[in-house]
């Protein structure tokens, strides 16, 4: 499509979401039909300067790698804004006075904005920019569909927009991790389609005969996230252009539905995603293949096998039938299997090269990341276990796995892939400083176990708490005494996560020092005094 | 369809064909002579930058 065909699209939209603004059912609806109105004329702006500066694409180039750059940056970005308003709303469970009396600064609405910012805006960012890496250089051909990936990246930062600022009003479907509601719903699809016609078109043109693995992983995450969205989305709009939809399921159906979704997005998006970003990213930085290419594809398959069983053991002791709630809990006891080879596969690979852990803290980030996957994948199947369950269920316990899982593995694993890419794509001979890389590392680390393990003590205590009878059959304590014996805990897991931020923005300042090409003027890591005199 | 012969039908002859679709896949990685191939595949990320 030329400049103009573009411009008459932008325009078209703009003109339909301007109508939509003026003809609102509530004022929540016209908000949003405003900035996405914004966003199509700051497309027309650009559209027609691009237009008329030049006529090159860079289609000449052999590969396209500015949309790897920005969504390295935005990546970047949103995870810092991810994990500050986390503990934020970990201080305001500490302090409530913090909840400010506001309606927009309540937990209830920044709890959602914490989950899909640092889940979709920060885990997806970094997806989708290691997806176009990866694909590129295993397949030795450029992004197909020329700009499209542009319009994917845009795209998906206004998917963003419109979901944070929906939160804040108090836009939501009320269904986790899918609280954006129908109209942000049928963007993301659009967006997401476009992706995927990205990512096939690559994987058609390739040069190398054989798809390697990674890319397996990531279209595998494309496709799933595709079908979870939409099924989990089917709701009737209240009015055709008002904020508000309800669910066309209803009862124990939408709760099945919703935690089919909800637990397929820790496996597709949360792992199988990230899982690419390992068997791309580690054996490059280790140089050296990965341990065993067929225990890949063995860990590959049945992880798609199982994981799409397991949802049901979010819905433990309900009105879901009790064949459903053991079938959760059979495959997701299965699920140690996969896990454990894909950690043993990854973590093997260095195998005869384990002093590089010493010398190299990316490679040092990226194996803490699959001991994290290793241990919160340990974890997770055993909390489904119906019995271990009737204790953590509802309690810190769970909130303590989910981070071990989402700041060990997720966030490790692209924080390492991130420091790989960067000199890459900026074209600069290494990094500003691999000391601040250790400090990123042990700053991240020691977070994240003081966050579990202060999870685990007040989750556990919790659980004890609410299940403690007297002689004569009487509850023991109140639920608010359980509240209250939380409060220490509440104060440690901030303080751990004010250190996991402090680590992120120690990233920040290396990365932009990079890019700027910059280089700190250290002693080289892991020498010994003696080698080093 | 109703539920009960849905029911029936999916953790009978939908558990089987699952289960053997599965059991091929891991068989069809190790059959004879693709050691070579497999080696080629994971060394694909290490030949490009």
């Amino acid at each position: 499509m030329n400049s103009f065909g573009k411009m008459a699209v932008y325009g078209l939209v703009l003109v339909l979401a301007v109508l939509a603004a003026l003809n609102a059912h509530d004022s929540l609806f016209a908000a949003h039909a405003i900035v996405f109105a914004l966003a199509c004329a700051i497309a027309i702006v650009v559209t027609a300067k691009r237009a008329g500066a030049s006529a090159d694409t860079g289609d000449g180039e052999k590969y396209l790698d500015g949309v790897v750059r920005a969504g390295t940056i935005a990546t970047l970005f949103w995870g810092v804004a991810g994990f500050l308003v986390g503990v934020t709303i970990a201080s305001q469970l500490a302090f409530p006075a913090l909840n400010l009396e506001w309606a927009f600064t309540n937990f209830g609405r920044l709890r959602p904005l914490h989950t899909s910012a640092v889940v979709f805006a920060f885990g997806g960012n970094a997806l989708i920019a290691t997806s176009f890496y990866v694909v590129q250089r295993t397949t030795g051909a450029r992004l197909a569909f020329g700009n499209l990936a542009w319009f994917v990246f845009w795209g998906y930062q206004l998917f963003i927009v419109l979901a944070a600022t929906g939160y804040l009003m108090g836009v939501t479907q009320s269904r986790e991790y899918a609280e954006p509601e129908w109209y942000v719903d049928i963007w993301l699809t659009i967006v997401w389609v476009a992706y995927l016609l990205v990512f096939l078109g690559t994987l058609y043109k390739r040069k190398e005969p054989h798809i390697y693995v990674a890319n397996w992983f990531y279209l595998s995450f494309i496709v799933t996230i595709a079908m979870l969205h939409i099924v989990n989305n089917m709701a009737m709009p209240v009015s055709f252009l008002g904020s508000k939809s309800y669910s066309l399921f209803s009862g124990v159906q939408d709760a099945l539905t919703q935690w089919w979704y909800g637990h397929n997005a820790v496996g597709f998006f949360l792992t199988a995603g990230f899982l690419g970003m390992m068997y791309y990213f580690v054996p490059k930085q280790a140089n050296r293949p990965i341990y065993s290419y067929r225990l890949s594809i063995i860990h590959f398959w049945s992880l798609i096998f199982m994981y799409i069983w397991a949802g049901p053991h979010h819905l433990h002791y309900t009105a879901l039938p009790d064949w459903a709630q053991t079938l959760g809990v059979a495959f997701s006891i299965m699920l140690w299997m996969p896990s454990w080879g894909g950690m043993i596969n990854g973590l093997m690979t260095l195998s005869g090269a384990w002093d590089k852990l010493r010398t190299d803290p990316i490679i040092r980030m990226m194996i803490i990341s699959i001991a994290f996957y290793g241990m919160s994948t340990f974890e997770g199947p055993m909390m489904a276990i119906k019995s271990v369950n009737s204790l953590s269920h509802y309690t810190d316990w769970t909130i303590g796995h989910v981070h071990s899982g989402a700041l060990g593995w997720v966030g490790m694993v692209s924080f390492g892939a991130l420091y790989y890419l960067t000199p890459r794509l900026w074209n600069r001979d290494r990094l500003y400083s691999l000391r601040l890389i250790n400090w990123h590392f042990w700053l991240a680390t020691l977070g994240i176990v003081v966050y579990a393990s202060s999870m685990w003590v007040s989750g556990i205590m919790q659980g004890l708490m609410w299940r403690e009878y007297d002689a004569q059959g009487f509850l023991v304590y109140s639920f608010a005494e359980s509240v209250a014996a939380m409060h220490p805990f509440y104060i440690i897991r901030a303080i751990g996560g004010a250190m996991y931020l402090a680590g992120a923005l120690i990233m920040c300042w290396n990365i932009y020092q990079t890019i700027r090409g910059n280089k700190r003027n250290e002693a080289p890591m892991g020498v010994v005094a003696s080698e080093a005199a | 369809m109703e539920y009960e012969t849905f029911r029936i039908f999916s953790d009978s002859w939908g558990l089987v064909y699952m289960v053997a679709v599965f059991v091929g896949v891991a068989l069809f990685i190790f059959r004879p002579g693709t050691k070579k191939h497999h080696e080629e595949a994971a060394n694909i990320p290490l030949k490009r930058d």
